[in-house]
């Protein structure tokens, strides 16, 4: 490793030199590391920039066909027509991610349970360590899979399109994200905790029922919510699983489901002013959505006494 | 935990021991056991049944023939494979985009990180954190809209005017005319902002494990602000890089709906930059809702290829990743 300063000896410079004094090649060095600061503060700027506009343009664009109707009232059947709105694709998206939810993060902080408890286990590394290969499975891939699994009727479990294929895609999405996560936070639980509750005499399942996962409980909630935000997010897979409604859809399995992402994918795509709008206004709802609920996972996070 | 012990006995009732304590134990353990293994299952089971329906087009193809095949013919039969199914233009476009996307994404993300970790003062550091953040939580269909009828028209565009008219244009196919909006250009521009953070956010943590004494070191001797980051924190973060521009690059090869919208869906994989093309992903995403079985296969075929494609880059990820973890420390990857 070379820095660049020059030695100099005595027999270069017989002269005593003070330490004030700055030599033209340390200028020289402090110049660039002042041009790089500015370089770097630009490649700030080069990912602030986009993130700014983008909200900006969400919500002036978004704002024009946002407001009570537009989460009350489902769309008219033309994307010519003015008004309307995306409640199904709300209740669809909320639908959905709900249940998601339900069999993604009881499932995932079990997981994460087991994973804490043995942190240097040969099963639990392969069981870590695939969980994090499937944090990056591409999810169209998931819905893919979903579609193979319940949806097609040759060798699936022939659901057909419908809320639960698609709220299955979401869960698998969202569960790696909340096992890492979970097992982070319970690992921050102090050992001597649960030493204690063992001292007590209490059984394994009520260490970690009563004792550790309520002292973990505001990060796991955290983690949860962040999973939750994603799942919420995520449009590719249901795609191919809940195909998109263009009503109010209840029933679990048997009629295609419709999500918010859908519908904006459908109405932007097509050449009509007021499905642009609308589309502009429902990516105004998803934003607020994902935001909020990270917003609430900082501020739950914020209260974490571990 | 327990306010309601006495010095002596311990009387917190969800804490007392029983025989039904005693039996739920292994029960308790194995419903870990098995929630830990359902992650393996549900793995397992979707390559297992992807693979199954995909493959009569794999058969019919061959694996080889799949791969580089050219073209792409959908047939319409409900029972047999009668196109023809080759998904090199696919996938051709797909790692296009995705290696301009990294190209473009770590020099800027490791800036990011290093302006946050060492330039940035102490109280903008976490607003800037925050915000770099922000930018993963937006869903991938709004940066579709917006990318479709904002970037592509203001920025991207433009831009691509610009460097097909300029003697480097035309001097080589690559930067050459013509330039449409709906291009591998404005595809690749997309994804750099998408995989930005991801970036980003490793390479902070890696930044931050250089150990202080190794940095102070550096400084005591006379070192620039600027010579103590590029000679001393990135060489020690190499490998933590390489682990984040990984998995940088997974998620760029998986991304699905803004690359669907922008990349222009044209079967005709040109080489040049801002012409449009077609990704593994987009072609999935775009053909799906009106494919026959037959088709429906063929698809699953692709998404085959492009799982087992981010695989064996997000396996060599997360064991950089881990690797380097081992070593310094602490844990990277949330």
């Amino acid at each position: 490793m070379s820095i660049g300063t020059t030695t100099r000896t005595e027999a270069d410079d017989l002269e005593p030199r003070s330490l004030l004094e700055v030599t033209s090649n340390a200028r020289r060095r402090e110049r660039i590391s002042r041009i790089m600061s500015v370089v770097m503060f630009g490649c700030v700027m080069a990912a602030v920039v986009p993130l700014v506009l983008l909200l900006w343009q969400v919500v002036s664009n978004g704002a024009t066909a946002f407001g009570w109707e537009f989460i009350t009232r489902i769309e008219p059947l033309s994307y010519r027509d003015r008004g309307g709105g995306y409640l199904h694709g709300i209740v669809g998206t909320l639908y959905m991610t709900g249940i998601a939810t339900l069999l993604a993060v009881p499932l995932g902080i079990a997981a994460a349970v087991y994973l804490s408890e043995r942190p240097n286990g040969r099963y639990a590394s392969v069981v870590r360590f695939f969980t994090d290969v499937m944090t990056g499975v591409p999810s169209i891939f998931v819905g893919l899979a979903v579609y193979a699994l319940l949806v097609s009727g040759s060798g699936g479990f022939g659901l057909g399109f419908g809320t639960l294929a698609g709220a299955t895609s979401l869960a698998i999405i969202m569960l790696p994200i909340v096992v890492r996560s979970s097992e982070e936070m319970l690992r921050l639980v102090p050992a001597d905790l649960r030493a204690a509750s063992y001292g007590l005499g209490a059984r394994e399942w009520q260490t970690t029922l009563r004792v550790t996962l309520p002292a973990a409980a505001p990060g796991l909630t955290t983690g949860a919510i962040l999973a939750v935000a994603r799942g919420a997010g995520e449009t590719a897979p249901l795609i191919l699983t809940a195909l998109g409604a263009r009503q109010v859809v209840t029933s679990l399995t048997g009629a295609p489901q419709s999500d918010i992402g859908l519908l904006m994918l459908d109405g932007f795509t097509q050449p009509f002013d007021a499905g642009i709008e609308r589309a502009w206004a429902g990516g105004l709802t998803l934003i607020l959505i994902t935001l909020l609920l990270s917003i609430g996972a900082r501020i739950v996070a914020s209260r974490r006494q571990i | 935990m327990s306010s309601t012990s006495t010095a002596f006995a311990p009387t917190h009732r969800g804490l007392r021991g029983s025989a039904r304590g005693r039996r739920a134990d292994p029960l308790f353990r194995a419903m870990l056991v098995l929630a830990a293994s359902s992650v393996l299952l549900i793995l397992a089971a979707m390559i297992v049944r992807t693979s199954i329906e995909a493959s009569p087009v794999f058969a019919s193809e061959g694996i080889f023939g799949f791969v580089t095949g050219q073209e792409w013919s959908v047939g319409t039969s409900r029972s047999e494979v009668t196109g023809t199914y080759g998904a090199f233009p696919f996938i051709y476009g797909t790692l296009k985009i995705s290696f301009i996307a990294i190209l473009l994404a770590v020099p800027t993300s490791i800036g990011i990180a290093l302006f946050t970790n060492e330039v940035a003062p102490a109280w903008l550091r976490k607003p800037l954190i925050y915000t770099i953040d922000t930018l993963a939580m937006v869903p991938s269909v709004v940066y579709a809209l917006v990318g479709l009828y904002f970037f592509r028209v203001v920025f991207w565009g433009p831009m691509g005017e610009l460097v097909a008219g300029s003697p480097l244009g035309e001097a080589t196919t690559f930067f050459g005319p013509p330039v449409l909006l709906a291009s591998y250009w404005s595809a690749a521009n997309i994804l750099t902002i998408m995989i930005l953070p991801i970036i980003t956010a490793i390479c902070r943590d890696v930044f931050a494990q250089v150990p202080a004494d190794e940095r102070n070191a550096a400084f005591a001797m006379g070192a620039t602000r600027w010579e103590v980051m590029s000679r001393v924190i990135v060489p020690q973060s190499f490998s933590g890089i390489v682990g984040g521009t990984m998995l940088g690059l997974g998620r760029a090869l998986g991304e699905t709906l803004a690359v669907a919208v922008l990349i222009g869906s044209s079967q005709r994989w040109a080489p040049q930059l801002f012409f449009g093309g077609d990704s593994m992903t987009a072609v999935i995403a775009n053909t799906f809702a009106d494919a026959h079985p037959e088709a429906v296969w063929a698809l699953l075929a692709i998404g085959v290829t492009l799982f087992f494609i981010t695989m064996s880059v997000n396996i060599a990820a997360r064991l950089i990743v881990a690797r380097v973890n081992r070593r310094v420390g602490g844990s990277v990857v949330a």
